[in-house]
């Protein structure tokens, strides 16, 4: 996760210290993806180390205030004008389990799907939830710009959730039709058993 | 809680012998009042079927179907005609407007037929059709009216009155996201202010604003996401 460029485009607003930089992230992305305030000072003393912040002293109660470099305002432009790297997706657990099930004998994917369909529906009635109900549905959420942003990230959740269930939907219609064509090629009357009847048939 | 639909072991099958067709297998589905509850699987897999059979369109196989206590096959053809036009609401697949009848008139027809005064039905049609969007097409004929207009005068149809039951067969078919988005918010207000609703659809998001989301596959349900208002309530009895 790009926390060094998110928190380099918070300081942009305007100074602020450790805890404020943590409290505003969530503020935007409703603690999807909770940052730990060590994992906010580590990052901190790296781009400082970069020269892309600086402290600029500390305020009453000992906090040190950060703002950003001129280099600091360069890589904030940089990441908005540069899209994501598409090239290398990240790794995604399902599509390998999935992978992984349909080839390692014994394992009733089916029942894989399934199981992952209910999860991710489970998730997805969550999410629409909180878009229903949550400071995302408050009559303030069009006005404030971060209740906007929270509620974004809610629909991008949504998505992925959405094409998660269509992708195993997917694959299961698929499994079916490859199971249906196996048992079509199979003559009435002989063994059923046979894990490669396909290939026994081509064989004969 | 009383369930407000009840399908109680209900097997339907179509037809005999080589062409028989099971398209329900010893189903249980219950929708409670106050309950949102999807129903989704592939094509074939008998969703309008439970849908049809819990409208009282048709008739199980084995098993019973009760809607507010009542075994509908006990109902007879005529009483279950009349649970139709005052307690079920149904929005069918394929809209079935009539098409030489006005927006407004197919929306008030139900209750015109059940001994509104007509004025009193029309009214009540103008405010449903206000509510899904399209008040001001009250006038239009089916003809004159886009697929998705057309949908929502079903689905006006479907909520006008004081239904209990909201049966709706894939109701966003035909609508664009936001569109869809607002009709389920108007689905999911009608089951908040105590009605019990069953919503077929394909798709994941919409059927995310269920209580309960129930999956079939080849007539039978193999899996159910969500919570269960009965269950939730035994589990806090439990931890009391
Ligand atoms: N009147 C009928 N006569 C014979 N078979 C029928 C009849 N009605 C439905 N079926 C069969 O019953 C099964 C379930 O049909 P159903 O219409 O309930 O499916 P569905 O889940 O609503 O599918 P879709 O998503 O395509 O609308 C199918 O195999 C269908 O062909
Ligand atoms: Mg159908």
């Amino acid at each position: 996760m790009s926390v060094r460029q998110a928190l380099l485009a918070l300081l942009e607003q305007g100074p602020m210290y450790g805890y404020q930089l943590r409290a505003e992230f969530e503020r935007r992305t409703g603690s999807t993806w909770p940052l730990n305030v060590g994992q906010v000072y580590t990052t901190l003393a790296r781009l400082e180390r970069d020269g892309l912040v600086e402290g600029t002293g500390t305020d009453d109660e000992g906090h040190v205030i950060y703002r950003v470099t001129e280099a600091g305002e360069d890589e904030v432009a940089a990441w908005f004008t540069t899209p994501v790297s598409r090239s290398h997706p990240p790794r995604d657990e399902l599509a390998i389990k999935l992978a992984l099930a349909v080839t390692v004998p014994g394992v009733d994917v089916g029942a894989v799907i399934q199981g992952q369909r209910t999860a991710t529906m489970a998730a997805l009635q969550d999410y629409t939830r909180l878009k229903r109900t949550g400071r995302a549905a408050l009559p303030g959420a069009a006005t404030d710009p971060a209740d906007l942003a929270w509620s974004l990230v809610l629909d991008s959740l949504v998505f992925a959730a959405e094409a998660e269930i269509r992708w195993l939907d997917h694959c299961e219609a698929r499994l079916r039709r490859v199971a249906a064509t196996r048992d079509d090629v199979r003559r009435p009357g002989e063994a059923p058993a046979a894990e490669n009847a396909t290939d026994k048939a081509a064989r004969r | 809680m009383s369930a407000i639909l009840e399908l109680a072991d209900v097997t339907r099958i179509h037809g005999s012998g080589a062409t028989e067709v099971r398209a329900l297998r010893a189903v249980h589905f219950h929708a409670h009042a106050g309950e949102l509850v999807a129903v989704m699987g592939p094509s074939g897999s008998g969703k309008s079927t439970l849908l049809t059979l819990a409208g009282g369109l048709d008739q199980p196989t084995h098993g019973a179907v009760r809607v507010e206590g009542v075994d509908l096959a006990s109902l007879g053809y005529k009483g279950r005609a009349r649970m139709r036009r005052t307690s079920i609401g149904y929005v069918f697949q394929d809209f079935n407007l009539i098409p030489a009848l006005t927006a407004a008139e197919n929306v008030a027809l139900p209750r015109e037929l059940d001994g509104a005064r007509a004025g009193v039905a029309r009214r009540a049609a103008l405010q449903a059709l206000e509510e899904v969007g399209i008040g001001e097409l009250a006038d239009r004929f089916p003809d004159e009216m886009s697929g998705g207009q057309q949908q929502r005068v079903a689905i006006a149809r479907a909520v006008v009155g004081e239904r209990r039951l909201i049966l709706a067969d894939e109701p966003t078919g035909a609508l664009d996201t936001d569109t869809g988005e607002e009709i389920l918010r108007l689905l999911r207000a009608r089951c908040d202010a105590g009605a019990a609703g069953v919503l077929v659809t394909h798709e994941a998001r919409h059927a995310a604003w269920a209580d309960r989301v129930v999956f079939l596959r080849d007539g039978v349900v193999v899996d159910e996401s969500g919570t269960d208002p009965a269950e939730s309530l035994l589990e806090s009895d439990a931890a009391r």
